[in-house]
């Protein structure tokens, strides 16, 4: 019986469908668990008041977040030290995001239940978004104007929503003051600095020369004069506004309305409320620059510098890839050679990818780069411009990482292209050459996309590499930019991947970090997913175009 | 099979009826002198001579493997792209060897179209296919590439079924209407002479007979060399036919009088279907 039923087959493809669905659950279960904790993180949760007391200790209000607990079995609760009554079989302890760190010095704190007195969700409690220390969680007193009270109890919410508003339209306009008008100004000087020292090191400056780059940088710091005033009357204007708060303790605090991003009272929201909340902190995210060594605020540049890496690399490595693959595929003589050529490209994609950041970093910036800025940028030493890790570099680094699977992909699908098309063309009079240009490549494109895409879904997540060739953990301004010449090859660039590295391991406040760690690792999965959807739409496209004779 | 075989050979006598030569004078196109062709050790053609007439067809027949694409493929040096392939002899087309080291090969085949025996059209539009041959030559014109390619579907008797389609994708198209448009794709550069690869056995009776019909119509212009394996298409469309046998050209002569009156015992047997 049991041999009969090995023999029907019935076994094997319950194998086979049992293997698929260890993948889809696998799969599924990253994804949702990814999702589940990274979405949840920009959710306005309630914030509880806790009346709480430990046992030999004062009585005190713990104001926040639940945002965890844990249950102890009482043997391992009494091993690490708890006094367990003979009743509790288990020790349950909540994590608390009280926030607040400027007075308490933490961000969280451990609670336990049993010691718990009474927990109530006040509707005044308010949690404050600022720009420095984290969040605050207190209860709003008053609003100042120039240190004088000009709103309390009651008013003082309305009246505080819309001073907020006010420092922020000031802060926007800080911002963009300083990194788009100032920062072109400190770009110009800097060219101008070079310029300067180019001429001196050839010997040319003369006084034309340098009256000419005196004008230049006398309007430049007229104009830096004058936005220096905008920003001095700004600052004072964000400066003049401030909230006073209590805290858990019981005692106020006072917060300069320049450092709140926003505040809100979770407990008094609607449904509604909480989704428009939620919104806005979805784009926050999405379009925002980092705040508070990367543990709040948004991860654009992160973004930016993820797509912007693969595209240079896509750029640099299909062309490279198809050219290597249609010389070892149409013109090289098949041989001893070839073989060991293609042996040699297919280990290419088996060495680890640290050691192709090691050869970046060796090779690319040190010997290319540090020759490069010895023939063309003489005038910047000893600043490096490109001897330093950089978006070009880290580019260049990952189409060598991923040139393998261009090359094969595409070498397979020349492969596949019947010989009687190109007998066709020939025997039409055309040469090779033509042959390749008008009907083989245009039918290997299919192939050749299906190498980039995993070339790009290849370097998309990669980190290990790019560590040592250009991303780092807070860059300053995008690689792209109004400066003349707008692409800068030569910055250094933020990247999802190393965000994840960055913000979950080097962070100062790990607990406050790990949903974001979550949300970015979501991102940087439909980032990639986006990236290859794109290329694979095009692949199809091309696959119908060139429905090669297959049938 | 050997019945079927034997049953062609006694309808020949009908299909060659009506059959004369034309009377057109006989002027040589292609000479094939002393052919030989090595594949690496082996030899597959045997010292081959034959002459080919201008405005003619003429058929190679043999069984499999007796060498006939092989030969075919030597007049427009196709065998050129076989790594392994050697050949020695001449191929004079009016008069000039074609294997000679300044003849440049590009331009040799755009003299010498092809048609194989699986139809091979690229996968682009209808137009773009048969204007393939143009646009390599540089020509761009709009105007000069529509008269053309009119030309040349109307030459391969296709313009009617596809005048409204011609942006279409090739791929899209019957198999009998491929390969009539891989026909119109090599008479658009007017060629001096073209090769039909057994242009017709992958196709059905009644597409056989439209590309019959065309070769009948071309042969008024083109010098036309056809292999074939159906002895019956040989006898109904060429001139000459050529029985070539492992490697060797047997015997060549107008098709019906080696048709009805072999004059090599190999030959008869074969046309027979003694074997083959």
């Amino acid at each position: 019986m049991i041999r009969l039923w090995f023999k029907s087959g019935v076994p094997w493809i319950w194998l086979n469908a049992a293997a698929v669905s260890t993948c889809l659950i696998m799969i599924v279960g990253v994804l949702g668990l990814v999702a589940v904790r990274g979405v949840g993180h920009f959710w306005p949760h309630q914030v509880a008041q806790f009346s709480y007391q430990d046992e030999g200790k004062q009585p005190q209000v713990i104001i926040g977040e639940k945002v965890e607990t844990s249950i102890t079995p009482t043997a391992m609760a009494k091993s690490t030290g708890f006094i367990m009554a003979d009743d509790e079989d288990t020790l349950v302890q909540y994590l608390i995001k009280t926030g607040n760190r400027d007075v308490t010095g933490t961000d969280f704190r451990w609670i336990q239940k049993r010691n718990i007195k009474e927990q109530s969700e006040p509707a005044d409690m308010m949690v404050i978004e600022r720009r420095e220390w984290g969040n605050f969680y207190g209860q709003l007193l008053e609003v100042k104007e120039n240190g004088k009270t000009i709103a309390t109890g009651e008013q003082a919410w309305p009246v505080l929503q819309t001073k907020i508003d006010e420092a922020l339209a000031i802060f926007k306009q800080i911002t963009h003051l300083e990194k788009k008008e100032i920062g072109a100004i400190n770009y110009g000087l800097e060219r101008l600095r070079l310029k300067q020292r180019k001429l001196e090191l050839k010997n040319s400056l003369d006084d034309a020369a340098k009256q000419e780059i005196a004008a230049e940088k006398a309007s430049y710091d007229a104009e830096y004069k004058q936005y220096q005033v905008q920003l001095a009357e700004l600052y004072q204007k964000i400066r003049r506004d401030s909230l006073v708060a209590k805290t858990e303790s019981g005692s106020t605090k006072e917060i300069p309305l320049a450092k709140v991003v926003r505040a809100f009272q979770p407990n008094t929201m609607s449904l509604f409320d909480k989704i428009a909340h939620y919104g806005t902190k979805v784009v926050e995210f999405l379009t925002d620059d980092p705040r508070e060594a990367n543990t709040e605020g948004g991860i654009f540049p992160a973004i930016f510098g993820t797509v912007m890496m693969v595209m240079m690399m896509s750029v640099i490595v299909t062309p490279f890839g198809v050219i290597a693959a249609v010389y070892l595929r149409e013109y090289a003589k098949q041989g001893f050679t070839t073989r060991l050529i293609r042996i040699a490209v297919n280990n290419l994609a088996g060495v680890p990818s640290v050691v192709y950041g090691v050869f970046g970093l060796g090779f690319f910036v040190y010997i290319l780069g540090g020759n490069i800025d010895q023939l063309f940028f003489p005038e910047a030493a000893p600043a490096p411009v490109f001897g330093t890790p950089g978006l070009l570099w880290a580019s260049i680094t990952l189409a060598l990482l991923t040139l393998p699977v261009v090359i094969v992909s595409t070498e397979e699908g020349l492969a596949r292209i019947p010989s009687s098309i190109r007998e066709g063309s020939l025997a039409l009079g055309a040469t090779k050459l033509e042959t390749l240009w008008l009907t083989v490549l245009p039918m290997a494109s299919p192939a050749m996309m299906t190498g980039l895409i995993l070339a790009v879904a290849r370097a998309a997540g990669e980190v290990a590499p790019l560590m040592l060739v250009g991303v780092v953990k807070l860059a300053p301004t995008l690689p792209l930019d109004g400066n003349f010449p707008f692409l800068h090859l030569d910055r250094k660039f933020m990247h999802l991947g190393f965000h994840i590295y960055d913000v979950g391991f080097q962070s100062p406040n790990v607990e406050a970090a790990r949903p974001l760690v979550y949300a970015t690792a979501l991102l940087l999965v439909l980032v990639i997913i986006g990236l290859n959807l794109a290329a694979i739409i095009i692949r199809n496209n091309l696959r119908e175009k060139y429905r090669a004779l297959e049938g | 099979m050997t019945a079927n075989v034997r049953s062609h050979s006694i309808d020949m006598s009908s299909v060659l009826r009506g059959k004369e030569v034309s009377q057109q004078p006989n002027e040589t196109c292609i000479k094939v002198e002393n052919l030989n062709l090595f594949y690496g050790e082996k030899q597959a053609l045997h010292g081959i001579n034959m002459e080919m007439q201008k405005k003619k067809v003429t058929a190679y027949i043999g069984p499999s493997g007796c060498g006939k694409s092989t030969l075919l493929r030597c007049i427009n040096r196709m065998n050129d792209l076989v790594d392994s392939a050697r050949i020695d002899g001449k191929i004079l087309l009016d008069g000039e060897n074609i294997y000679d080291k300044d003849v440049k090969v590009a331009a040799l085949r755009r003299r010498v179209g092809m048609v194989f025996q699986k139809p091979n059209p690229f996968p682009k539009s209808i137009f773009e296919n048969v204007a393939y041959g143009l646009r390599i030559q540089g020509v761009n014109d709009k105007r000069i590439l529509e008269e053309t390619v009119e030309k040349a579907l109307r030459g391969a008797a296709l313009w009617d079924e596809m005048k409204d389609r011609l942006n279409d994708n090739a791929l899209g198209m019957s198999g009998g209407q491929q390969q009539r448009l891989v026909i119109a794709r090599a008479i658009a550069i007017e060629p001096e002479v073209l090769l039909l690869d057994e242009p017709a056995s992958a196709l059905d009776p009644i597409s056989t007979l439209k590309i019959e019909e065309l070769i009948n119509e071309l042969k008024e212009k083109y010098t036309i060399v056809i292999v074939t394996h159906n002895m019956q298409q040989a006898a109904r469309v060429s001139d000459y036919t050529a029985f070539m046998y492992m490697g060797e050209l047997i015997e060549i002569g107008t098709t019906s009088e080696l048709f009805t009156n072999p004059g090599k015992k190999q030959t008869e047997d074969y046309i027979t279907g003694r074997y083959g």
